[in-house]
């Protein structure tokens, strides 16, 4: 492990004052809030901060909900809000999503803030041993493109990357329309969540659009999405403990035995959280017939391109739309 | 900035890290160390207070053989930097019995033959202690989902959710009792 400072600030202004860089892999300062990800990383070589500033104790851990919508504290572990009760209640695709994530223990540690900026499994960014990964050295090259890619992006991707995001909370919430608090020594902002992180296209190695200093305080969720039919399928290699082959989190209103509106996620197949408007706009006014689903989930197709071993993500995340859209469908 | 880094250059420029004063609760007993900044909670409970209990099997948190109970929630010591669990209550396996009193999951992990090598097994007992706590152990596939955290190479599945659901009925009788 590259050595290091540790700076345990008392407040978040003593934070922000430290200019650490979340969300691009050559800062010399960097976060470290439940640290799951990032230890990893450090004991990889693959992170090598001259100095890491802790944010426990500092950032907000509260869940509330109330007529605005549901607000998550950048420091609520994934255990906290998967058990919260009016998370499971309302905005239960979100509490589906992290109980499908990681392990308990894991869960016990991890923030709602780090998870958003975990970093990607792709192996060959998190082995050194590797000299080509443009995420970590830029302009090094992309081991992946020609290499082992059963695991990597089919939408969203460059010739300089094809790395997926790992997250399946991110995946939830960008279905469910949410937002990120940030704080900076210039104030605070709101990001769509689906803003937050840039396609890697030349510059892999900027994953946020986080400036210096920026720190994500909390998530926000959008009272609509409250109360919707929803369903987050994962398909994996094994049945627990392991990042998505591919996902789908699908929310739906219902009017009879047509949808509505439709929101539809998918994650494991692209370099951020993927929303697919076309799919959206195709299920509006649908009904629940395999025929018509599948004509809509089609659409997902667009765009897309395979690099060998992972070309039947292409076909697997459009059957996995039409089973999360039939399950939430189903649901009372 | 370059790829790989040789262990031994990191190793050296190591030396260069101020130590940190590091308070650390351990089964109800302050320890006051000094400790480099990237200790981990383990390195720490291994190599400076010498409790062998938690074992280091991947060190990046897939198999879950360092568990502890962190204010009385398990937690991967691997994943943990030790400065940052100063002012939390860590338990380890070695403070689960009571005096020679066993924990009725260390009792149950020897009757039902929970382990072959054991390397896995304080890991196994401190997240299965955890998982019956929780309400997690009501079946045989509940106790196996929320045990996912725990990787036991030798196979011993099957014994290890049976020690669990035993553990758990003592408790829940205890707690009806």
């Amino acid at each position: 492990m590259h050595p290091f400072v540790l700076e345990r600030p008392r407040d978040l202004s003593a934070v922000l004052a430290l200019g650490a860089q979340a969300g691009r892999n050559d800062a010399p300062v960097e976060y470290i809030a439940g640290g799951t990800d990032m230890v990893q990383l450090l004991q990889e070589n693959v992170r090598r901060p001259d100095r890491l500033v802790s944010l426990a104790g500092v950032l907000d851990d509260g869940i509330e909900i109330g007529p605005q919508g549901l607000r998550l504290g950048a420091a609520a572990t994934m255990a906290e809000v998967a058990a919260h009760q009016a998370v499971i209640e309302q905005f239960p695709l979100i509490s589906q999503a992290l109980l499908n994530s990681a392990s308990p223990q894991v869960r016990n540690q991890a923030t709602m803030g780090g998870n958003l900026l975990q970093r990607t499994r792709c192996p060959y960014f998190r082995d050194v041993g590797y000299e080509a990964c443009n995420k970590r050295v830029p302009g090094s090259g992309c081991a992946a493109l020609d290499g082992e890619n059963r695991w990597h992006a089919v939408l969203g991707t460059s010739d300089d990357c094809i790395a997926v995001h790992p997250s399946d909370l991110a995946v939830a919430l960008v279905a469910l329309d949410a937002s990120v608090e940030l704080r900076g020594a210039g104030g605070d902002r709101s990001v769509p969540l689906s803003d937050l992180h840039r396609l890697p296209r030349d510059t892999p190695h900027l994953e946020t659009v986080l400036e210096p200093g920026e720190v994500i305080t909390a998530i926000t969720v959008p009272a609509n999405a409250a109360g919707l039919r929803s369903h987050y399928l994962k398909v994996r290699d094994r049945a627990s403990f392991e990042f998505a082959v591919v996902s789908a989190a699908v929310a739906i209103e219902t009017d009879g035995g047509r949808i509505r509106q439709a929101r539809v996620a998918l994650g494991g197949v692209g370099t951020k959280p993927w929303r697919l408007s076309n799919v959206e706009t195709a299920l509006a006014g649908a009904n629940f017939e395999p025929a018509v689903l599948r004509q809509a989930a089609a659409l997902a197709a667009d765009g897309t391109r395979g690099r060998g071993h992972n070309g039947f993500k292409i076909e697997l995340m459009q059957r996995a739309i039409v089973r999360a859209v039939e399950i939430a469908g189903a649901r009372a | 900035m370059s790829g790989a880094i040789s262990p031994a250059l990191a190793q050296a420029a190591g030396a260069a890290t101020a130590p940190l004063d590091v308070s650390l609760r351990i089964n109800g007993t302050e320890h006051r160390l000094s400790l480099d900044p990237r200790t981990t909670l383990l390195d720490a409970l291994r190599e400076h207070l010498h409790l062998t209990g938690s074992k280091k099997g991947c060190g990046l948190g897939q198999c879950g053989a360092c568990t502890v109970l962190m204010d009385g929630m398990r937690v991967k010591a691997c994943l943990s930097l030790a400065a940052l669990a100063q002012g939390r209550e860590i338990k380890t396996i070695e403070g689960l019995a009571q005096g020679d009193e066993l924990h009725p999951l260390q009792a149950s992990f020897i009757e039902r033959d929970a382990f072959q090598c054991g390397y896995c097994t304080s890991g196994q007992i401190m997240a299965g202690v955890a998982c019956i706590s929780e309400g997690h152990a009501g079946s045989p596939q509940e106790i196996r989902e929320w045990m996912s955290g725990n990787l036991c190479r030798c196979g011993a599945y099957d014994h290890i959710v049976a020690a669990i659901q035993d553990a758990a009925a003592v408790s829940s009788s205890k707690q009806e009792g």
